[in-house]
């Protein structure tokens, strides 16, 4: 849909410009007039919503490490010193630390959205695996961010992480631990981890931004995907950007952030844990190591394997599997909502996700209803492959999809149908 | 009707939660969930009750601060926009009244000829003196326990306030039966495993407000754990107060948008 430029310079300065380097017309075409299909649906906001996060995210995290000190010693103590004595430092803070918890919640969101209907079939292979790329650069970032503070949790998240790496031991002696060493730069976390860490968490936000450049580029090739999956026949199917989802995509981007807002500034610790208020102390391990809640389904799959190499290959190989999506779906159809039983197979993967979640969250042997929490995240685990590599390129064979309409235009303009 | 549920939570949050002393239960595996309170602060309107929220200061300043720090704590944030309503004349005598560790004289010592650890007066800069010098003196001094620094230990507790209430008046239960108190400790179901190092630190009377308020246990408890999660979390204030201007900015912004969406898209369906 980059079809010809629609862009008329107005003054003799833009005609200047626009043949020199046209800023303006490039704007234009992507931000203004850029035709989008007219049925997108309060789920398609999502993309403007974890732009705006991001940015959020990037503007306060410059302010923070303008009062961050990475340094082992002092870490605890300055975070704790912008909570007291920083203007608004409490402020700044709590809106990184849940803005981190609310770009999850929206990418998990536009993540299940794409999968929905369909977004990452052909012609928008490329366009899922930027995405794919964006969300693992996510999960690096906030878990780099997350030790940060260097409170207990911080200190052994980051212990307990780092550690997957010498799980390759099994394979190669010595050669895991050689590169956990060499990721700790010393014989455990400490303070050459968390200045390494630090800087790491600066850079990948900018690594972040680039990709999410790409990212709208290969939107702006193909152009979006929409609720019914059925390709833009002609203008009558779309509308220009601007206003149409400046403004839709304006009001969702508002009531997030008022939802956002809610927690920073009436439940901040909410998403925390309260032994990350407790300084990094090497020689007291808390009674139970969990990471964030955005990693805990990943986190129930690795526990679900007793073998420690094999739990650290199960939890990478859920994320890689996300790559292959374009091609595990042999269906002819996008849209879940012609899919009767793809529709039912994603509402159980969503809820797998959930109950994974809910697994990660508990101590390794607890009991729930009579049931060994791990026997749960072990069917949970299954499940999750299996959705992707069995599930997927059966259904495309095997379901009977309903007829699709004819066009975007059509049921939108004929309510009645 | 849309206030009915409402009504309800609040309800349901004011509701005292009482645990009968016969009803400690045998398998104490897991601590006691902590007794819900209700608190000043409480909500998205809570502000720190001035009256316990300094009743609370004179019980860490008599009772805890024997064994507990404050470290994070300064005078002056006593007194102040988010302090807990001192004057700034009442931070310099609270911190000159205090002693604090000298810094070198002009031969460099800071120990007198006696080999004690010379102090001078506090000023409203210096942080609370802790009463010990070092961990391994505060470990020594309490059969090898350490008692933690209390700035944050409302945050860092899960139950938050509730929690801390719930040990400082979780004392003089009957162990179950088969239960066994370690020797030294003493038994608080509300503390994971039961064993506590800490002895009752309160007991009635253990102060004596000027306000005539009655210093009972409960009295007591309440009254510095409002304290210490003023200490935890001193901007709370601040945060509930400019959140509300937040809450209804955003709520017309919504509102406004939400408009203009309407009647952008009027002539598109």
């Amino acid at each position: 849909m980059s079809g010809p430029s629609t862009y008329v310079p107005k003054s003799g300065f833009a005609r200047w410009m626009d043949s020199r380097l046209p800023l303006a017309r490039f704007a234009h075409d992507t931000m203004l007039s850029f035709p989008t299909p007219r049925n997108l649906n309060i789920w398609y906001a999502f993309g403007a919503i974890l732009t705006t996060m991001l940015l959020v995210q990037i503007v306060t995290g410059i302010v923070l490490a303008m009062h961050y000190v990475a340094n082992a010693d002092m870490a605890f103590d300055s975070v704790d010193r912008m909570m007291r004595d920083i203007n608004y430092g409490w402020l700044i803070r709590f809106m990184h630390a849940n803005g981190a918890s609310f770009f999850f919640i929206a990418v998990y969101i536009h993540m299940f959205r794409g999968l929905y209907y369909g977004s990452y079939k052909a012609p928008r292979e490329v366009l899922w695996i930027l995405g794919v790329i964006l969300y693992l650069l996510m999960v690096a970032t906030a878990f780099f961010g997350y030790v940060l503070p260097w409170g207990q949790m911080s200190f052994w998240g980051a212990t307990v992480i780092t550690n997957f790496f010498s799980a390759l031991d099994q394979v190669t002696p010595h050669w895991g631990s050689a590169i956990a060493t060499w990721l700790w730069g010393g014989y455990a976390v400490g303070d050459p981890t968390l200045n390494r860490f630090f800087s790491l968490h600066y850079l990948l936000p900018f690594v972040i931004a680039g990709v999410v450049g790409l990212h709208i580029w290969a939107l702006h090739v193909p152009g979006n995907n929409n609720p019914l999956g059925i390709e833009v026949q002609g203008p009558q199917d779309t509308v220009p950007f601007h206003p149409y989802y400046t403004v839709k995509d304006g009001f969702y981007v508002a009531l997030f952030l008022l939802i956002y807002l809610g927690f920073v500034f009436y439940a901040p610790d909410f998403f925390g844990n309260p032994d990350n208020y407790t300084p990094a102390n090497p020689v007291v391990t808390p009674p139970d190591i969990v990471p964030e809640w955005y990693l805990l389904p990943y986190y129930a799959m690795l526990r679900s394997v007793p073998q420690k190499l094999i739990g650290v290959l199960v939890m990478a190989g859920s994320l890689v599997t996300l790559a292959f999506i374009p091609w595990l779906d042999t269906s002819k159809v996008r849209s879940s909502r012609f899919r009767p039983m793809m529709k039912q197979f994603f509402w159980i993967f969503v809820l797998d996700c959930i109950v994974l979640g809910y697994c990660g969250a508990q101590s390794v042997d607890a009991v729930r209803f009579g049931v060994p929490l791990v026997w749960a995240a072990r069917v949970g685990t299954l499940y999750y492959f299996g959705f992707f590599w069995v599930v997927m390129p059966l259904l495309g064979l095997i379901e009977t999809p309903k007829p699709l309409p004819a066009s975007i235009s059509q049921p939108v303009l004929s309510p009645a149908e | 009707m849309k206030a009915l549920p409402l009504a309800v939570l609040a309800l349901l949050a004011f509701a005292p939660t009482v645990w009968a002393e016969d009803t400690i239960p045998v398998d104490l595996s897991e601590p006691l969930p902590p007794k819900t309170q209700t608190w000043s602060f409480d909500g998205p309107f809570g502000m720190f009750d001035r009256a316990a929220v300094q009743r609370g200061y004179q019980v860490y300043k008599e009772v805890c601060s024997a064994c507990h720090s404050l470290n994070r704590v300064s005078f002056h944030d006593l007194g102040g926009e988010s302090g807990i309503g001192f004057s700034a004349a009442q931070v310099k005598a609270l911190a000159a009244a205090a002693k604090v560790p000298a810094e070198p004289n002009d031969k460099g010592e800071t120990y007198d000829s006696s080999g004690e650890r010379m102090t001078r007066a506090g000023i409203p800069a210096d942080h609370m003196p802790a009463p010990f010098p070092n961990e391994e003196a505060a470990r020594t001094a309490n059969g090898g326990a350490l008692p933690p620094d209390l700035s944050l230990i409302v945050k860092a507790r899960n139950g938050g306030p509730n929690y801390v209430f719930s040990i400082l008046t979780g004392f003089g239960h009957k162990p179950p039966h088969g239960f066994t108190v370690q020797t030294g400790k003493y038994f608080n179901p509300w503390f994971p495993g039961g064993n506590i190092s800490m002895p009752p630190p309160l007991t009635d009377g253990a102060v004596t407000y000027s306000d005539g308020t009655q210093a009972t246990v409960a009295q007591e408890a309440h009254d510095v754990v409002t304290f210490l999660t003023w200490a935890s979390d001193p901007k709370l204030e601040q945060r509930h107060r400019i959140g509300f201007g937040v809450m209804i900015f955003m709520l017309v912004l919504s509102g406004l948008l939400f408009l203009s969406y309407r009647r952008v898209w009027k002539d598109a369906h």
